[in-house]
């Protein structure tokens, strides 16, 4: 696959990858797993990234959004490689948002970069005849990601930062409950730190607005066989046990999740 | 146009048609790697080691990358011995995968326990028992560790299993004297070793400044313990000849399983390279059947041990 674009925005790189056709088969919450360095690197483990959306144009073929934080090595890595450049990835891979089938009213809320899939959710929720608020936050203005043509795709946008340097001061879950009950929100999607994801659900959890958030845990494989991502999930029948967060997440219902528990493990023996 | 190579291979009296398995552990039960390739074209799958109760395995962070390698602390989660023998071990073989079992326990009667309920379904190719596992919460239990330990947990399983399908021990490189401990399970009844399972390691996190898995210390594995793999081959291979080895350790190209079988491994199984390449293990078989002709040799099994050999070719 080659690098058509890549571009600084804020904090942030805006790489567009081509991929052909690949895009038919990715949904807004799938993600990407990218091999850093030349073949001699010493990284030997893929780096996963969120889509951050798709599209397929006539003269570009299929193309695939990524927003990326060059923060270690591999993400630094990646924000170097000039247009043109080669890059081999395996996507796309996890489970992905679920869309309603009726016009409902949905509230997207972005961490960090976690906005990037929120984004190309957006126009998919949009063109399903949902209602789609947004609210963003981040420590400071310059990591809001929130390009010009994303805010198109959604009926209000609210940012906030902790140092105040753009929009509100503060977090997104300050008003939350307010929000949910003035637009009457039946769903909300989330993605961003899991402090972020563990404190929203706890916020609706008397309500019965549906949380459907995009899990971040440090994964090897992204496949399913290394058994490192794993977060301690209920079932049905109220049983936890550790869910691997590549093919049983990224995206979770966060009522599920025992945020409780990250980091730790069940209390009951499986 | 020469003779394509014979990559066939035995460990004990089991037949493989090809040198290139998977590695426990890195391939969970086979159905992930599914998408990616046919499991019926590799040698075989050797499936993640199962104890007799599901277990959640430990608290994350589990991983934590190195360079050329990673430590992982997994702690053995998975279903149970019951559950693996209904659900996983039928379907490895409707996808006629040859399937190597490996096997975990806490007591030597654990070990035992699972050789008997083995016993109950067919079509398995082989046992492993891993003796050496690093992520168990007391370091004692690393039986492989222990030359006494080792024979014991090896003779249970031989008078359970002995002589039906083959007994290979996994053991660790984290020893003095890797050959005595290889030695110790071979009397006691194994048929084949598999070496190497992952060296004892630590990350410490220098934003934290604790260390950075929450089972502080994990198994490294990857390129980085090739050369230790190697090493220990060559020097198991030199003390016992006649043994059969399942080759391990940081095998991520052609090249790197012909070393090892140049060492002295009859088989050589993949595991971290699956995790950034989900189809190194076709990779690898087809570069090491290249290598191998290239090299003149037209059966891969005449390549085994080659380099104590003073003959050249």
């Amino acid at each position: 696959m080659t690098v058509a674009s890549n571009k600084r925005v804020g904090a942030y790189h805006q790489i567009i990858l081509s991929v052909g056709d690949i895009v038919k088969n990715c949904r807004p919450g799938n993600f990407v797993a990218i091999k850093v360095g030349a073949d001699s690197s010493r990284m030997i483990l893929r780096r996963a990234f969120a889509i951050s959306r798709t599209s397929e144009s006539a003269q570009y073929g299929g193309t695939m959004e990524l927003i990326v934080a060059p923060h270690g090595a591999g993400s630094r890595w990646l924000c170097s490689q000039a247009e043109g450049s080669e890059i081999d990835i395996v996507t796309p891979l996890g489970t992905s948002f679920g869309i309603p089938t009726q016009a409902i009213n949905a509230l997207l809320i972005g961490g960090g970069y976690g906005s990037a899939p929120l984004f190309g959710l957006a126009d998919l929720l949009k063109s399903r005849g949902c209602k789609v608020d947004m609210l963003l936050g981040a420590s400071v203005g310059s990591k809001i990601y929130a390009p010009m043509e994303g805010k198109r795709s959604v009926n209000s946008l609210k940012i906030y930062t902790e140092d105040g340097s753009m929009g509100e001061t503060g977090r997104v879950t300050q008003n939350l409950l307010d929000i949910v009950r003035d637009r009457n929100i039946d769903v909300i999607y989330s993605c961003g730190p899991m402090a972020m994801l563990a404190a929203i659900t706890e916020i609706v959890a008397e309500t019965d607005v549906v949380h459907q958030c995009a899990v971040e845990e440090s994964m090897a494989c992204g496949i399913g066989i290394c058994m490192t991502c794993v977060l301690p999930v209920k079932n049905e029948d109220g049983v936890t046990s550790m869910v691997r967060s590549c093919i049983d997440g990224p995206v979770m219902d966060g009522s599920h999740v025992r945020w409780d528990l990250v980091g730790k493990l069940p209390e009951v023996a499986p | 146009m020469s003779m394509p190579v014979d990559m066939s291979t035995t460990l004990g009296n089991a037949w493989f048609p090809t040198p290139i398995f998977t590695a426990s552990g890195c391939a969970s039960s086979g159905k992930e790697l599914a998408q990616f390739f046919p499991l019926n074209s590799i040698g075989a799958v050797v499936t993640k080691s199962v104890m007799t109760k599901p277990r959640h395995g430990r608290p994350t962070p589990r991983m934590a990358e190195t360079a050329s390698g990673m430590l992982n602390s997994i702690g053995l989660q998975g279903p149970g011995i019951e559950s693996f023998l209904a659900n996983d071990v039928p379907w490895l073989l409707g996808q006629k995968a040859r399937v190597i079992v490996s096997i975990a326990g806490e007591t030597v009667e654990e070990y035992a326990t699972l050789a008997r309920k083995l016993r109950s379904i067919s079509g398995i190719s082989a046992v492993e028992v891993n003796i050496s596992c690093p992520n168990v919460e007391n370091r004692g239990l690393v039986f492989a560790c222990d030359s006494d330990a080792s024979r014991r947990v090896i003779d249970g399983v031989r008078k359970t299993i002995g002589g039906e399908i083959p007994i290979i021990a996994k053991l660790s490189p984290d020893v003095t004297d890797l050959p005595a401990i290889a030695r110790g399970v071979v009397e006691a009844g194994a048929d084949a070793l598999a070496l190497i399972n992952t060296v004892l390691g630590m990350v410490i996190s220098s934003d934290s400044m604790k260390p950075q898995l929450a089972g502080k210390t994990g198994g490294l594995s990857g390129p980085a313990i090739k050369p230790i793999a190697v090493r220990a081959i060559y020097q198991v291979h030199a003390a016992l000849p006649k043994i059969p080895i399942l080759g391990m350790g940081g095998v991520a190209t052609g090249r790197d399983a012909f070393e090892l079988i140049l060492a002295g491994a009859s088989g050589v199984s993949v595991g971290t390279a699956s995790f950034g390449n989900p189809t190194a293990l076709i990779d690898i078989q087809n570069e090491l059947r290249e290598l191998l002709a290239a090299k003149g040799f037209v059966t891969m099994q005449a390549a085994i041990g080659y380099a104590h050999r003073e003959e050249t070719l």
